[in-house]
């Protein structure tokens, strides 16, 4: 215990280690980048870790063809901003099927271009770690998962039987075809996040800030049409609205809150009197109960 | 109105260039990690959810969705269970206990919190321990109703060992006994009496009701009697030890960053102690020393460094330094042993046997370990020391652990981070223990070994032979001495220098303090794997023939001698066709329940993965069998410059 390192010093501190146990015990590592605040916060973090080296394994992003065009150009920006490895990769087999959210719903679109397509991606480079950016205060089964996280050979999860996680001493050792998804800005919350970004000044895709929108109410959530792709239903208007993301994902799947927040110091006003969490924009977690733990077990991050 | 709620009021009317101010404010809050146990069913989730929810972190849609799971599973009829927020596994859901830990985040305008709640039932002990490791503090919940149980003594002993020196006895559920001052009073008395003789530096007792709010968060009429503060109150309170920089420098070496040429940095995390460019540091395991050059940061270099930063610091000198060692400070060094004492709690439903080979993690080294005395084992409920010959999984002992390379360590008393370990299982890569190292014993360093001027190469050359164990396994009845026999004479006729070691003869002699337990079989491979080490080291080819059933004790061996020196053959002959053959009429007894522990009967045999030789012998006379193991010989140059067709007995 440290009385003059801070909160946000210790958490970091936590987390760079965590990425160099890794880089110093995998033979071949990766980094989910999911082009989310949180993953920009990973980067930032793996950045620091190993200056002046660049991170010593690529970044992953596993793209469902259905992320916001601005997701795309800002990690497109950042690969070249930072020079770290991409690798980009999509179910060509779900692309032929024309898998999408509006036809096969969110459960299915999520299996097929996400579930499935990290899997495809994780046994074609044959990846035995893969760094994710979950934190434990977003979720449930979160909650309860450790921060080095143990995958079979077929990329399940068991939750009832985790590794022991003593002290910073982490079992790094896997067999062949095993893997480790390694979480190291579990013990982070929204807010710690949010004070990171703006004490170290991190980019972020823009659609976390307010402004004017093309959006259609959809099952009680509003959504942004960011393309052709999204055809509207009988009485759906598309309106002009001042909204921003608190996640980002998937366009169709993901809600927009109505605000006017459009700096970094409006939006965590906002976020400390909000009353609902940041998941509840994310249609994924609620098609039924114990989705998200369900969804992990099958191999989802 | 709730402290929490007045802050996200007051935040409410702050315009948002404010916030930065606000933000500063979040900066300087210290950190309370917390865990909360105690046995089965005395609240621990519902407190926790009890403390979010009074404390305002609990959102809308997640309020929604636990009325919505209170209804379905929960135990408080039309009320809400505010364990379903935290026990978020459906197996804990639907069976209404918590399995893993769960880690919970609040704060308050005082402290920020991380919480730890782990499991009440014993088979989870794994569980409450990961929680226990990090956490400063332990919140221990009794059922007023029920008092101190197993659970209560075993959770405080182990929260004891893990160095966490303050406790919050809650003594939960308060209002089911009529917020009796009697009882709670017993129930600390209690408390006290044992846990006295755990080392905690404070016990704060305090009575309330998780499930109505009684003394969480703030006092509660119903217990005007009492007049210490309510739950969060101490929490909020309670001093932390904070970082002593009068500590010595330990920097466990986690990853070396090489980029290039001109950049070598040692990147790690400060387990204690600070630095500064211009330092002499030591490495821990070779003594050479250098100074301090720059401490690196994609900030620019810092001035001085201190205890939990995560740093990479460049020296002067080009010394060898390599992940698992450690940069130390001169005056002050850490133990470098490869023997020591430790208190082991362990994990795994195979118990610990001791002379079973672990692979033992500090938090950067590896080696290979084994346990070579289990002094004791703690009776988690008297404290005695109880003579044991296993540790089964939740146990805790006392034990002497000896590695295979020295390891650079402190005492787990003087610090947390380098006096720590964990085994893994060579198999499976589970982790079965954690240990916290007591002291080094002395006699890696005092008994030297013998340097002498005959060699294990000039013996061998004496003798025109390549030294080597010929390690025969299978079943009882397999074959195993038959071929090994018929080797060693066609060996012998060629004027080679061999001997056998035989499973029985050598448990007529040596091992014939053994018996066929698992703990036995384990220590009865051990002393025979060192005596063919020294056998080899006299320059002979051995041949073991030893049932050795199980794996690791197999590739035990193959460790202590060198590459290439260890040949395993597998002598496989199916169970039916032993059972037939029965020389010596032990299966027929082992099958009617006459012998205990017989292998393939009601003991297993683990076949090697990838023996040098994989000799089937259905079919096939003794002789072939030979020439197969001579064929391996002469592939591996342990006998060289002859013809084997010349070969005859």
């Amino acid at each position: 215990m440290t009385k003059n390192l801070t909160h946000l010093q210790r958490l970091e501190a936590e987390a760079i280690h965590i990425f160099r146990e890794v880089a110093a015990t995998f033979s071949n590592p990766v980094m989910l980048y999911s082009i989310g605040k949180d993953s920009s916060v990973m980067l930032h973090l793996a950045m620091k870790a190993f200056y002046p080296a660049k991170p010593p394994f690529p970044f992953l992003h596993v793209d469902s063809t259905f992320k916001f065009k601005e997701m795309i150009a800002f990690r497109d920006s950042e690969a070249e901003r930072l020079g770290f490895g991409l690798l980009v990769h999509s179910n060509q087999e779900g692309i032929d099927q024309g898998i999408n959210p509006f036809d096969h719903g969110s459960n299915t679109h999520t299996h097929i271009m996400k579930t499935v397509a990290l899997r495809q991606a994780l046994d074609k480079y044959g990846f035995d770690a893969a760094f994710g950016g979950a934190r434990r205060d977003e979720e449930k089964s979160r909650a309860k998962e450790r921060i080095f996280s143990f995958r079979n050979a077929q990329h399940s999860w068991d939750p009832k039987n985790q590794r022991p996680e003593m002290w910073k001493i982490y079992n790094t050792r896997v067999a062949k075809g095993e893997s480790i998804r390694v979480f190291p800005i579990s013990n982070w919350t929204e807010l710690d996040v949010w004070q990171y970004i703006m004490q170290e000044d991190i980019p972020i895709v823009p659609l976390y800030f307010a402004a004017k929108r093309p959006v259609v109410e959809r099952d009680g959530m509003l959504v942004m049409r960011d393309d052709e792709r999204m055809k509207l239903m009988p009485g759906e208007v598309l309106q002009d609205r001042m909204v921003r993301f608190r996640t980002l994902g998937c366009y169709p799947l993901t809600g927009a809150v109505e605000s006017d927040a459009a700096t970094l110091p409006e939006i965590v006003s906002e976020m400390l009197v909000s009353r609902t969490s940041e998941r509840q924009g994310r249609m994924i977690d609620k098609d039924e109960a114990g989705s998200m733990e369900k969804k992990k077990r099958e191999g989802y991050f | 109105m709730s402290k929490a709620q007045a802050e996200v009021n007051s935040i409410q009317t702050t315009a948002a260039e404010e916030i930065s101010a606000y933000m500063a404010e979040q900066e300087k809050k210290s950190l309370l990690r917390f865990l909360t146990c105690g046995s089965v069913d005395d609240g621990k989730s519902t407190l926790i959810g009890r403390l979010l929810y009074d404390t305002k972190l609990i959102f809308e849609d997640q309020l929604a969705a636990l009325t919505n799971d209170s209804r379905k599973h929960g135990t408080n009829g039309e009320d809400i269970d505010f364990a379903l927020l935290v026990d978020g596994l459906e197996a804990e859901r639907e069976q209404g206990i918590t399995i893993d830990v769960a880690y919970r985040f609040f704060s308050t305008p005082k402290r920020k919190f991380i919480v730890a709640d782990t499991p009440g039932h014993e088979q989870y002990t794994r569980n409450m321990a990961t929680g226990a490791s990090t956490a400063d503090l332990a919140i221990v919940l009794v059922d007023a109703r029920q008092g101190i149980l197993r659970q209560t003594r075993r959770h405080s002993f182990i929260a004891s060992l893990l160095g966490i020196r303050n406790i919050v006895l809650a003594v939960n559920k308060i209002d089911l006994v009529d917020y009796s001052k009697e009882v709670f009073d017993r129930i600390v008395a209690d408390y006290q009496e044992f846990a006295s003789r755990l080392g905690f530096n404070t016990i704060q007792a305090i009575p309330l009701s998780a499930r109505f709010g009684d003394n969480v968060i703030g006092p509660s009429a119903n217990l005007a009697w009492y007049k210490g503060p309510a739950l969060l109150q101490h929490l909020e309170e309670v001093p932390l030890d904070g970082a002593n920089s009068e500590r010595p420098f330990r920097f466990p070496v986690q990853f070396v960053n090489r980029p290039n040429l001109d950049f070598r940095g040692f990147a790690g995390t400060i387990a204690s102690g600070t630095v500064a460019p211009g330092d002499e540091v030591v490495v821990a395991k070779s003594g050479k020393s250098s100074r301090v050059k720059r401490i690196v940061d994609w900030d620019g270099d810092l001035e001085r460094a201190g205890e939990g930063q995560a740093v990479t610091i460049v020296l002067e000198d080009e010394v060898e330094v390599s992940r698992g060692n450690m940069l130390v400070s001169p005056d002050a060094r850490p133990e470098v042993a490869d023997q020591f004492a430790a208190h082991l709690v362990w994990f795994a439903e195979h118990a610990l046997i001791p002379g079973r080979s672990y692979i033992l993690r500090t938090e950067t080294d590896q080696v290979t370990a084994t346990v070579t005395d289990l002094k004791y084992r703690i009776d988690i409920n008297s404290f005695a020391e109880v003579a044991a010959k296993s540790l089964d999984l939740n146990e805790v002992g006392v034990c002497n652990i000896s590695t295979q390379e020295p390891i650079a360590f402190d005492s787990y008393k003087s610090n947390r981070s380098t006096g720590s370990f964990i085994l893994i299982d060579r198999l499976t890569n589970a982790t079965v223990g954690a240990g916290m190292i007591d002291f080094a014993l002395r006699r890696a360093s005092n008994v030297h070994w013998q340097a002498l001027d005959v060699d294990k190469a000039s013996r061998a050359a004496q003798k025109d032979q390549k030294p080597a164990v010929l390690w025969f396994t299978g079943l009882s009845g397999s074959g195993k001495s038959t071929v090994a026999n018929l080797v060693e004479k066609r060996l012998s006729s060629i004027g080679k220098h061999t001997y056998i070691l035989d499973g029985d003869n050598v448990r007529h002699g040596l091992n014939r303090d053994l018996g066929f337990t698992e703990e036995d079989r384990v220590e009865n491979i051990r002393r025979v794997g060192e005596v063919a080490k020294l056998m080899v080291d006299a320059g002979l080819i051995v041949l073991v023939s030893f049932i050795s059933p199980f794996i690791t004790e197999r590739r035990m061996v193959r460790e202590l001698l060198a590459d290439g020196e260890f040949l395993e053959v597998f002598v496989d002959t199916p169970f039916e066709e032993c059972a037939r053959r029965d020389p010596k009429g032990l299966y027929a007894k082992a099958l009617r329940g006459d012998i205990k522990n017989f292998t393939g009967v009601d003991s297993p045999y683990e076949p090697p993965e990838n023996p040098e030789l994989h000799l089937r012998t259905v079919g096939r006379t003794a002789e072939e069998l030979a020439s197969e193991v001579e064929k391996l010989l002469i592939e591996n140059g342990i006998i060289f410059n002859y013809d084997q067709s010349s070969w005859s007995i």
